[in-house]
């Protein structure tokens, strides 16, 4: 449990918030305009949309109708013009946050001098609500104080189109407060008296003990709207606490890390699309990895890089109507450019937009440009297919069927890569370079191929063209054993004939290339760790790149390395153990981790960072138990590389 | 009256109302939703309400062509820009006098007095059905010009 004390000293639009003295000695300062660390933030969200709200109680960031929808909250990237929604009490407060067991509904306690108030923040989720008549999609927020009196202090900032857009407010009397954005309406209702000033909406109420409050907001781009009423929303919150113990229940994990595997499984839902199944890589955009620096995308669309890994830990989770959601989005979606695939799409499986940057947002601490799209969508990773067909696989080998649509589009992949594999792409790290040959793309080629194999030979995939694939197989085989097998330095590099190493050659094993104990592997990480890691045992993920924090997710790859056999179980769990510590008060990884201060960076939260750490544990359980470990290969379809029998 | 012609005037020239005004609310003209708006008197399930209020909306429609027919056949003339013109004169009816009683009719909908309830949740339209996006007359007045015109042009007197 998270603990901080704080102050607002601001005086924001007409309110003087320094009205209450400093009468705690425990209570100390903050100034709310500065921006809270990445990792204060919180995530709550509907399986459609997410909201990220601050410690001190603010929603700094929501998009409706969609994740990637333009902002109405954006003040994460901008305090100034970005808009946002605060509830907090006036004068010194201290804070403690959790989320409510086994679910995403968000408890904030505030004491005060004089009293406690708490603050629960969730969006109801439709399919908890399906039979009735409620908002499109909505942020219920409900305080209520438990211990003598607390003034609290409601502010509502409306800033359409990532802050370009200031909509116009309209009091509705007992409608409620209407703000319109064209194409679009939200509704604030509540039970506290709203005032519109300079362009917000202003509220103040004084709670005692016993008192509650509840506020909706919500939005709308059919007419009429459902405007719920405020005495019900209590009984909302139950159903949606419920429909998330529900969810929950089907966790299917007995090992340790227990409540850390639940939360990065309550976190990974909330980045799923439940209309299309798809996957986002975060609900953010533009979070920098290095704070002040350029090096901040947009990860609100769905990257198939993503896939393998995030279909092994839904499935081994229980979570199978989520698995097969996305093998179906993945499989489906992606029809019209099969069968060459993206390396993202959009959430319905739409080519992203054109990448551009906003002329009004300056970007979280000045991290600038802000950028809305994202132009690796027009790159070549060939490293995708490989993880669109490991997924199948995984699925298939799991007891999944695969239709003959699918079938069909599995065989459409084999035969691109059979014919591409040898060419240069941008890789798994999408740097914005010249194509290069990269390692981690020749091997994802050929896992696609091997994957295929094991399938066919299992009658899992009917008229695959064996012979063919074999042979491609092979020479992939040899090429990375001959060519990306650096003799000098005793280590696979990240570059056919090259000398840096990168992070991502740890998967190698994970893929089933190397046994994690083959000697070529132990001398890898080793070299990896001489290279790529820091004195507190965070990795870097390449060599190649610009400055940035460590990527949480290379760790993790680490973690579940050493447990398929790349060192004892003792190593891997003390690394888990370790990463542990580098997550938030509430269990959230963003998408790096700073070498330095241990502070998140990067877009927040994480899809990829939190199925690494389910992938971690689960393997390390697996091989505690002596069960099969990555049950997406269960035999070698391909010899194993020659090397690994000789130096074995 | 030709009940023959009437049928098949009636039944193309309501497909082609409800078309548009559909087609309006995707090129996001308006936010109504004129299926999920009717079928909500009968339902407050937000699928099914859609079903009932299309299926309502194609009946009501094909319904009150008679009244065009009647029209036509009373001043022995039609043509497109007689039923444009019934169209639009009804459009005006239609969002002005009924957008206002609309809350005293539909059982789920709020009013502007009292608030939503646990039974009257659904955001009024106002004048000229204004609340749900300012160009909501507009995509009315065109839908319904359509209607009449296409009736207009179709029926034949008898």
């Amino acid at each position: 449990m998270f603990a901080s004390i704080y102050r607002q000293e601001s005086a924001i639009l007409g309110f003087s918030l320094n009205a209450m003295a400093n009468n705690s000695p425990d209570l100390e300062s903050t100034d709310f305009r500065s921006y809270p660390e990445i990792g204060d933030y919180a995530v709550i969200g509907d399986c459609r949309s997410a909201a990220l709200v601050s410690k001190y109680g603010w929603i700094d960031w929501l998009c409706w109708p969609r994740f990637d929808s333009p902002s109405i909250f954006a003040a994460l990237l901008d305090r100034e013009r970005g808009g946002f929604w605060r509830i907090s009490p006036i004068g010194p407060f201290s804070i403690e946050r959790e989320y409510l067991d086994g679910s995403n509904v968000l408890q904030t306690k505030f004491q005060t001098s004089g009293g406690v108030v708490t603050l629960t923040d969730l969006m109801p989720v439709r399919d908890s609500i399906r039979l009735l008549m409620v908002p499109d999609h909505e942020i219920i927020r409900r305080l209520s104080c438990a211990d003598g009196e607390v003034e609290i202090e409601i502010e509502l900032a409306p800033r359409a189109n990532y802050g370009e857009t200031i909509p116009p407010i309209r009091d509705c009397g007992k409608l409620g407060i209407r703000i319109d954005n064209g194409h679009g309406v939200y509704w604030l209702r509540g039970d506290a008296s709203f005032q519109i000033a300079n362009s917000s909406v202003l509220a103040r109420a004084t709670l005692r003990a016993g008192d509650t409050l509840s506020f909706s907001f919500s939005y709308t781009e059919n007419a009429p709207a459902v405007l719920p009423p405020v005495e019900h929303l209590a009984e909302r919150v139950e159903t949606c606490i419920k429909w998330w113990e529900n969810w929950t229940a089907q966790l299917k994990y007995d090992g340790d890390f227990q409540d850390e595997v639940m939360r990065s499984a309550l976190a990974l839902k909330l980045m799923i699309f439940s209309p299309s199944g798809a996957i986002i890589a975060a609900p953010t955009t533009s979070l920098p990895e290095r704070i002040g620096g350029d090096l901040n995308w947009d990860y609100r669309y769905c990257w198939l890089r993503d896939a393998s890994l995030t279909i092994r830990a839904l499935i081994e989770l229980g979570f199978w109507a989520e698995a097969t959601s996305f093998l179906d989005w993945m499989l489906h979606a992606t029809r019209l450019t099969q069968p060459q695939l993206r390396i993202l799409y959009s959430l319905y499986g739409n080519q992203p937009p054109k990448e551009r940057t906003s002329k009004v947002l300056r970007g979280y601490r000045g991290s600038s440009p802000v950028r809305i799209g994202n132009a690796a969508r027009d790159q070549l990773q060939l490293d995708v297919y490989g993880e669109v067909v490991d997924a199948a696989a995984q699925f298939a080998f799991h007891g999944g069927e695969l239709d003959r649509e699918m079938q069909k589009a599995l065989l459409g992949f084999g035969d691109y890569v059979a014919k591409h594999w040898d060419s240069p792409d941008q890789g798994i790290w999408e740097p914005r370079t010249n194509p290069r040959n990269h390692t981690h793309s020749r091997l994802l080629c050929w896992t696609a191929l091997d994957r295929l194999i094991s399938l066919s030979e299992q009658g899992k995939l009917k008229r695959a063209p064996l012979d063919e694939y074999k042979t491609q197989a092979e020479a992939i085989r040899q090429q990375i054993q001959l060519r990306a097998w650096n003799e000098n330095l005793q280590s696979y590099v990240s570059e056919l004939e090259g000398e840096k190493l990168d992070s991502s050659l740890l998967l190698l094993s994970w893929y089933g290339f190397e046994k994690a104990d083959a000697p070529r592997m132990r001398s890898t990480y080793r070299k990896l760790r001489e290279r790529l890691s820091t004195p507190e045992g965070l990795l870097y993920r390449s060599e190649d790149l610009p400055p940035e924090g460590t990527f949480a997710i290379c760790s993790f790859w680490e973690a579940e390395y050493l447990a398929l056999g790349g060192g004892t179980t003792r190593q891997a769990r003390e690394l888990i153990d370790t990463l542990t510590k580098y997550r938030n008060d509430l269990g959230l990884y963003g998408e790096e981790i700073d070498g330095n201060t241990g502070q998140a960076l990067g877009n927040f939260p994480q899809a990829f960072t939190h199925v690494g750490y389910i992938g971690a544990a689960l393997s390390l359980n697996q091989r505690e138990k002596g069960e099969q470990q990555l049950a997406h290969r269960p035999e070698s379809a391909t010899p194993q590389p020659s090397n690994t029998k000789q130096e074995s | 009256m030709n009940w023959e012609s009437w049928i098949l005037s009636g039944f193309v020239a309501t497909l082609s109302l409800s078309t548009l005004l559909v087609t309006s609310q995707g090129l996001r003209l308006t936010r109504m939703n004129v299926p999920y708006l009717l079928g909500t008197i009968i339902t407050p399930e937000r699928e099914r309400a859609r079903l009932y209020g299309f299926l309502g909306h194609l009946i009501n429609g094909w319904i009150f062509s008679l009244l065009y027919v009647y029209i036509f056949e009373a001043r022995h003339m039609v043509n497109w820009w007689f039923g444009l013109l019934l169209g639009l004169a009804h459009a005006m009816v239609l969002l002005t006098v009924g957008m206002t009683l609309l809350p005293s009719i539909h059982p789920r909908m709020a009013t502007e007095r009292k608030g939503p309830s646990a039974r009257r949740q659904l955001e009024p339209p106002g004048f000229m059905a204004l609340n749900y996006g300012y160009q909501t007359p507009i995509s009315v007045f065109i839908a319904h010009a359509a209607f009449g015109a296409i009736l207009g042009s179709l029926y034949h007197l008898h």
